[in-house]
């Protein structure tokens, strides 16, 4: 047997073995994107079937007839109308302010000398493991105080400080070189200049990060919401979705459509902004 | 007025000139302007209300009447609280549930992905729709599947237990006390799943070809790879993984509350849920404040814990 068919046949061994393997992977991703997307069609379908037909044994996969009305009474049996816009100013207010406390704060700890600076910024550190539900109660009793109750400002104001972007962004802040600073601070510029032309254009990624995430905790966040709401013109979407549950519970294929309408504006978002997400995600878990 | 106070501070640090303290009082005043709108907020809405409801937690209070002073009896009276205990180990058996099974499932994801697989960022987009949907729409979505008789899901399994002969009947998953915590805590994993798949093939990806290369020089089957360079290079971000794994279980509340308001038989009432019921149910905000402070202790003690152990299997380079 000469050397150059046992090379080849390694070499097949080696092609068979990389197929399979890829074959295996690819086996293994289409099995688990089955497993997350059929749920959502599930919710589609039964979204546009009549009621009877939601609930037909055998299930049946293709509505029939197509109830499209199905979302338009959902959207007459509750304000969804309202809700989206409570939710939408809720979310940009909230990140608008998150953005504007943290990168403030994030520029003095990351770039300024002052006294107590570090143990200040160890102090922020110690309060991220706290959990929500330690202050939420204070909290809560500070709003019913200020009759902030079933308010935006109650809605809005104790979400717009984070101990947690202004870590994140601190982090960036101290990436960017003192060169940059130094040149700015020759050229007579004051801290406010090097800080919005210097340091926030350089930090766009840390900042776009920073508001996706809290754009979209804001959208999804229903406990506070829940607490300190009570009217249903000040309930945000997925408190207006639980609601919901609780007024219709048999109706699925009702409840399917005010869970499709609530669904469908945040993957549109997604799907337009995704490469800021999943870039936002690698970079807080490798520099968490 | 200000200046002065600044310079007075800057004199304890060595400094060369009068003119450079001045510049330091400059810079301290600024970084005092810039710092105050956030340690205004940090004050009211995380120092003041950690300490405020460590001082609530020792009193009785419905917060219409006066409060009455307690001193630790909230915390003793927690300690013979059947209902506490209950909710305790409903946390614990949904942490146990999700936690490892997450880390296994996305971890092997990540390696599916990480081969030069066509499709990357076709699969990542699937696997994040459910990541970006609100857990309150998700949940309303699976108590639809979860259905006992109109739901997908018992069809399906349904169909599959009689396609292999066996002759059992798919469980009533949210209407069972025993499969409740189950049913929510696999929707859970397949909502999570996509996160921790992209952060750990961010992590694959920052593994040296070199090292992978010199392994296969050496004979190292796929297997040895995978147990002696992959494992060791992304424990890091394992470790980072469980702890934001862990801590987020421990607070688990959206699912329990919309799915089923922690029922059947409070089988799902979390700790969280329980601290919710107290304080926003019944009134009692000191109670509840008191299991608040129980469920702070939990989550250190655990990311304590996991940090104390980390340098047996961290691997840093």
């Amino acid at each position: 047997m000469s050397s150059s068919t046992a090379v080849q046949r390694a070499h097949t061994v080696h092609v068979i073995k990389k197929t399979s393997k890829l074959t295996l992977a690819h086996l293994l991703l289409l099995i688990g994107s089955l497993a997350m997307i059929i749920p959502f069609l599930w919710m589609l379908s039964t979204a546009l079937k009549t009621d009877r037909q939601a609930y037909i044994f055998p299930p049946e996969w293709i509505p029939d007839p197509f109830v499209w009305g199905n979302f338009s009474e959902v959207w007459e049996a509750l304000p969804f109308g309202r809700f989206f816009i409570n939710s939408t100013l809720v979310a940009v207010l909230v990140t608008l302010g998150q953005l504007v406390t943290c990168s403030l704060g994030a520029f003095a700890f990351a770039r300024l000398n002052f006294p107590g600076r570090d143990r200040l910024f160890l102090l922020y550190l110690g309060t991220m493991m706290i959990p929500f539900q330690v202050t939420m109660i204070p909290v809560f009793i500070l709003m019913r105080w200020l009759k902030w109750l079933d308010t935006y400002q109650g809605l809005i104001v104790p979400c717009i400080f984070s101990a947690y972007g202004t870590f994140l962004l601190r982090q960036f802040f101290r990436t960017i070189p003192r060169d940059l600073e130094d040149a700015a601070k020759i050229d007579g510029c004051s801290y406010l200049r090097i800080f919005w032309n210097v340091a926030l254009p350089l930090s766009k990624p840390a900042l776009a990060t920073l508001g996706i995430f809290v754009f979209m905790w804001s959208w999804n966040n229903f406990m506070w919401p829940l607490l300190i709401t009570n009217r249903l013109e000040m309930k945000t979407l997925p408190l207006g979705l639980s609601y919901f549950l609780g007024q219709y519970t048999i109706y699925w294929n009702l409840l399917m459509a005010g869970t499709t309408l609530t669904v469908v504006p945040v993957l549109v978002v997604f799907f337009f902004a995704q490469r800021y997400f999943i870039e936002g995600i690698t970079l807080t878990g490798l520099k968490g | 007025m200000a200046v002065r106070t600044g310079l007075a501070k800057s004199t304890s640090e060595p400094r060369s000139s009068a003119r450079m303290s001045l510049a330091a009082g400059k810079e301290a005043i600024a970084a005092l302007l810039f710092l105050l709108p956030n340690i205004v907020g940090f004050v009211i809405f995380t120092v003041g209300p950690v300490l405020g409801s460590a001082g609530i937690s020792l009193l009785q209070w419905n917060i219409v009447t006066p409060p009455v002073w307690q001193g630790l009896s909230n915390y003793i009276r927690l300690i013979t609280d059947m209902e506490f205990w209950n909710s305790l180990r409903a946390t614990l058996y949904y942490t146990v549930a999700t936690v490892p099974l997450g880390i296994v499932l996305s971890f092997a994801l990540a390696l599916a992905l990480n081969t030069n697989i066509k499709g990357v960022s076709l699969y990542r987009t699937i696997y994040f729709i459910p990541v970006v949907t609100s857990m309150v729409a998700v949940s309303l979505m699976w108590r639809w599947i979860y259905n006992p008789t109109s739901g997908i899901l018992n069809y399906m399994l349904d169909r599959l237990f009689t396609a292999l002969g066996l002759n059992i009947r798919p469980p009533d998953w949210l209407q069972s006390a025993t499969w409740a915590m189950p049913a929510i805590a696999l929707m859970s994993v397949w909502k999570g799943l996509g996160y921790n798949m992209v952060i750990y093939l961010a992590a694959l990806q920052g593994i040296p070809r070199h090292l992978y290369e010199a392994a296969e020089i050496d004979g190292a089957s796929d297997w040895h790879r995978l147990i002696h360079i992959t494992i060791p290079l992304v424990s890091p971000t394992t470790f980072f993984v469980l702890i934001m794994a862990i801590i987020g279980s421990f607070q688990v509340f959206d699912q329990a509350y919309v799915m089923t308001q922690g029922g059947p038989a409070r089988a799902t009432v979390t700790t969280v849920y329980y601290i919710y019921e107290n304080g926003f149910r019944w009134y009692k905000m000191g109670y509840a404040s008191s299991i608040a402070w129980v469920l702070f202790a939990l989550v250190m003690v655990a990311s304590l814990i996991q940090w104390r152990y980390q340098e047996r299997w961290v691997f840093y380079e």
